[in-house]
């Protein structure tokens, strides 16, 4: 009995446990359908999606800056090249302490004061993932000496990039520009631009002048390089590559030659000098004086030295040729004279008889002339010639604001030449609506006589005078000038020749501009106000001197009281062109704060001229090229 | 006559051997080592090292399948007993590493006792069960419990939350077997979910990290959640038939991490597809039909329990790795049974295998 009852727990027992087991199964396979629904979501529903995250994660791409293009002058003289070279680089922020590493590194390769100087204005001015340079430019010998202890320094590396230099460093630095790294300005622009991608390893920007203007074709286009990187980042290998198309060569209208002379000729006398060929626009020498080196700027300026330069009260920075605005005093009078000869207003035979100044009809106000005694007769010859100020009072008197502003208007005064850098200044060519607009009154006809000789509200650049100079060299035709002259695509070799622009044409009475360009070759000659300049030229030599008057100086300026009263002092003006016949050259000539007006301008342009027409070498300059690759060691 | 007499040889050696299991034991193994192979980079070092493993763990195997059922059921005790009290030495004595306390220094090698209580736990419990078998009552499933809750305890202290859960689930299953009443499961089931608010508060920070990773990997996407972002980029982007083998560009970049041993699933996954998926749980599903087919016919309460939460035990390991690799479980470190890389975990499931073939095997004992 016992016996049936254990036997039939058992079965009982073994039913039950075989129903449990059954339970356990089902319990298996519905788990383990769950785990196929996962594997049904991820590998076939979301495949793609995970897909794309796995190459994301295995491929990356990393750019290849393109070389950028040279700039070359006329003669084919590097202005601007590459050279490539070590830098040892970190990210600041991602080592704990960068001054000890600084330091540490300094125990094993050179650091001067100025890489650390140099190193904290890049740090300010980039973000906080950027690998900024130390040192750049190590040599052979350093870079073997940190290898050697790389181990010492995680995070710090040794790269090889590409240097902007410039030969010149000093020369022409205004025109040719500069590099920087790039900040967040560019960025702004480059992403407006869309040509942000472009820039991807990129570190450097065109800053000012033509490496600024003409950063398109200098820059060239980034390449691409596709690599498998594992989890580290490690490079695996590269799936593909797109190379790099470098930047365009620049060949600039400048003779180096030519803008060095230049240069010399002002010695430490602050101011500009435009050289333009009035038969095509080519601008030929384009001089701001003082000036600074533009291989200061590439990797990132020091705080000393941009303190040096920003801070100068000579300005070195600005460049006056293209932005600084002065009266243009007498140089004003050539278009004066041909306003009143081309309105009929005056004829080559009226003439006035010069007091020594000038009264308006129905005031008691004179209007001085430079000669206090005055010219005595003075036809229009003569008044460029001895530079007569009454002459000129009384045709602005007659001319009146509107026709004048008109007028001169068309030799480009008071707007902007368009040539190819930016930053240009307009100027100031005042009208009736100018000043109603800009002082909300009315204008007075006394206004107008100091217009007529290029005083008062006028202001022009050295280059708009340059530019309205080669019009009256060309006689009538206003030709865009231009820096660059020829652009070389670097991948096809294909030159694209800038054609001459021709902005408009004047049509001016012949035997007016005959009268007026005859006198300004009586400037050069006996009795003219730059005589002494135009002794023994070669060839003909048209000009006109002018004074412009420094009207003030900001209030509260701490400067030494010499310093005030150098600076008061007039500047000297002259326009000229060369030769007078059929001129291959004109220009402008401003010297600032020089005692006597035209004796300091005219030289200048003389010793440019001698050179531009004759090869002639001022006597201070020896017989060599100008000195190719100087070292560039700025400290 | 040789070769007779070698064949007769051969069949005394295997006659408790269950050729069926163990034929498809060996299959799950040669998966493993191609996948580790790949996972590896084609490091023959390891893999050969893996085949040590894997011989040793077959070796152990056998000799377990050749214990007579009698024999295991009188080792049970003892075996838990020496567990309990090694268990106890690691919670005094044992050597920290990684922050946990798990391995025993002995002298002669470390040991590391929670993996043996992984088989003395359900074999003690279905000893305590097959000896009360006519009498079972509400009192024997508590002793039961306790027997299991002591040494979880202990190894959750440890802290070895893998370890923890699967005895746990071990121990569950002898209990589900063995018959608890739907009531209590429930209850317990109550209770359990009551109880969570005061594990979570048990918890270790990195524990509890592993839980919330799981319901939103990206808000860890460098840390803990790196893990599982990175096997799920594997797995979905190994597609219908995979990348190919040592073709897995997770794999072979080393965005996969533990990829030799926890998450080796994410390598095959990868250079395999869901078709290499399917067929590897058909070959899991497959052993474990066979282990639940010896359970069935299992004589005894003890053989029927211990066979049965073998088999569970097995399953449950796949269904944590798998469920972990795949993004829908914590990261718990449970290995991938017969492939994960390690000695240590081949041998406990080998031995369970080995228990298995012994129950199958030897002739049925017989309640007298």
């Amino acid at each position: 009995m016992k016996r049936t009852i254990e036997i039939r727990d058992h079965l009982s027992e073994l039913h039950h446990f075989q129903n449990r087991l059954a339970i356990s199964a089902g319990f298996v396979l519905f788990l383990f359908l769950i785990l196929f629904a996962r594997f049904f979501y991820l590998q076939v529903l979301e495949s793609t999606r995970y897909h794309t995250l796995a190459e994301a994660n295995r491929i990356s791409i990393s750019p290849i800056v393109p070389n950028r293009g040279l700039i070359l002058d006329r003669n084919g003289n590097v202005l601007a090249q590459n050279y490539s070279a070590y830098t040892l680089e970190f990210v600041p922020s991602k080592l704990a302490d960068f001054e000890a590493t600084i330091n540490e590194l300094a125990t094993i390769i050179p650091i001067k004061e100025i890489d650390r100087r140099r190193f904290k204005k890049l740090m300010e001015e980039s973000n906080k993932f950027e690998s900024l340079p130390i040192r750049t430019r190590l040599s052979e010998e350093e870079v073997a000496r940190f290898a050697a202890n790389s181990y010492r320094f995680p995070g710090v590396e040794i790269k090889a990039r590409l240097f902007r230099q410039y030969p010149k460093g000093k020369s022409a630095s205004h025109v040719i520009g500069y590099i920087g790294r790039i900040n967040h300005k560019d960025l702004a622009r480059l992403e407006a631009n869309k040509g942000l991608a472009n820039y991807k390893g990129t570190n450097h920007i065109g800053k000012i002048g033509v490496e600024q203007s003409y950063e398109k074709e200098l820059h060239g286009i980034a390449g691409f390089e596709k690599i498998e990187t594992d989890s580290a980042g490690r490079k695996i290998r590269v799936l593909s590559r797109t190379p790099p198309v470098s930047g365009n060569n620049l060949t600039l209208t400048l003779d180096t030659k030519l803008q060095e002379i230049a240069e010399r000729a002002f010695g430490d006398r602050r101011g500009a000098l435009v050289a333009i060929n009035p038969n095509n626009g080519d601008v030929l020498a384009f001089v701001s004086k003082p000036g600074f080196d533009s291989n200061l700027f590439v990797n990132g300026i020091d705080f000393k030295n941009w303190d040096r330069l920003n801070n100068s009260i000579d300005r070195p920075l600005n460049n006056r040729a293209l932005r600084g605005v002065y009266p243009p005093g007498s140089t004003f009078k050539p278009f004066m004279a041909l306003a009143g000869l081309e309105l009929n207003l005056r004829t080559p035979g009226y003439v006035i008889n010069d007091p020594g100044y000038y009264q308006l009809p129905g005031s008691n106000n004179r209007y001085r002339d430079w000669k206090a005694d005055g010219h005595g007769k003075v036809n229009v010859h003569k008044s460029l010639v001895v530079s007569c100020d009454t002459y000129y009072y009384e045709l602005a008197n007659e001319l009146g604001i509107d026709n004048i502003s008109k007028f001169i208007g068309r030799f480009g005064l008071g707007k902007k030449t368009g040539i190819d850098i930016e930053g240009e200044a307009s100027g100031l060519l005042p009208s009736r609506e100018w000043k109603m607009r800009r002082h909300k009154q009315k204008w007075w006809p006394g206004d107008t006589i100091s217009i007529g000789i290029g005083q008062g509200y006028n202001l022009a650049t050295p280059l708009q005078l340059a530019f309205a100079t080669s019009i009256i060299a060309n006689k009538g035709t206003a030709f865009r000038p231009h820096l660059v002259k020829r652009i070389q695509n670097s991948k096809t070799g294909e030159i694209f020749e800038r054609a001459p622009q021709i902005l408009y044409q004047l049509n001016l009475n012949p035997d007016n501009l005959a009268i007026v360009r005859n006198a300004l070759i009586g400037v050069t000659k006996t009795g003219g106000t730059a005589a002494k300049a135009g002794v023994g030229a070669g060839y003909t030599f048209a000009g006109k001197t002018g004074t412009s008057q420094v009207i003030s100086i900001k209030q509260g300026e701490k400067y030494d009281e010499d310093a005030i009263n150098e600076r008061h002092r007039d500047h000297a003006l002259f326009i000229a062109y060369a030769p007078a016949e059929n001129p291959s050259i004109a220009l402008s000539v401003l010297v600032e704060n020089v005692s006597h007006g035209s004796s300091a301008a005219a030289p200048i342009a003389r010793q440019v001229m001698d050179y531009a027409l004759l090869g002639k070498l001022p006597a201070n300059m020896e017989e060599k090229p100008v000195d190719g690759n100087r070292e560039n060691e700025h400290d | 006559m040789s070769m007779t007499r070698s064949l007769r040889l051969w069949h005394y050696f295997t006659r408790y051997i269950d050729s069926f299991l163990l034929f498809s034991i060996l299959l799950v193994m040669a998966v493993g080592l191609a996948t580790l192979y790949s996972a590896t980079g084609g490091n023959l070092t390891r893999v050969t090292n893996q085949a040590v493993n894997m011989v040793a763990a077959l070796v152990i195997m056998w000799l377990v399948a050749n214990i007579p059922l009698q024999h295991m059921m009188r080792l049970a005790l003892p075996i838990y007993v020496v567990g309990l009290i090694l268990l106890i030495c690691v919670t005094l004595f044992g050597e920290i590493n990684n922050g946990a306390r798990r391995w025993l220094d002995i002298g002669i090698t470390r040991i590391q006792p929670s993996e043996l209580m992984k088989i003395a736990v359900p074999l003690m419990m279905a000893w305590y069960f097959d000896k009360h078998e006519t009498t079972l009552r509400t009192r024997d499933y508590v002793v039961a419990t306790m027997l299991l809750f002591l040494p979880a305890a202990l190894i959750l202290r440890q802290p070895d939350l893998g370890t923890t859960l699967l005895i746990i689930s071990s121990g569950f299953y002898v209990l589900f077997l063995a018959g608890l009443s739907w009531r209590i499961m429930i209850g317990l089931v109550i209770a359990g979910a009551g109880s969570l608010p005061l594990l979570w508060s048990m918890m270790h920070d990195y524990q509890k990290q592993r839980v919330m990773t799981l319901f939103d990997p990206a808000q860890d996407a460098l840390g803990a959640g790196y893990h599982t972002i990175q096997s799920s980029i594997a797995i979905g982007s190994g597609g219908i038939i995979g990348k190919g083998w040592q073709n897995g560009t997770q794999t072979h970049l080393d965005f996969l991490p533990e990829k030799s041993t926890d998450f080796i699933f994410a390598v095959f996954s990868e250079e395999f597809g869901i078709v290499g998926n399917s067929l590897l749980l058909v070959l899991y599903l497959v052993i474990i039909g066979r282990g639940m087919v010896i359970a069935a016919n299992a004589s005894t309460q003890f053989t029927r329990l211990i066979a049965g939460s073998i088999t569970l035990t097995f399953f449950t390991y796949i269904f944590v790795n798998i469920g972990m690799v795949a993004g829908i479980l914590p990261v718990v470190g449970v290995p991938l049974p017969l492939i994960s890389y390690g000695g240590t975990s081949m041998v406990t499931m080998l031995l369970g295998f080995g228990i298995l073939m012994s129950i199958q095997m030897h002739p049925k004992l017989v309640k007298t």
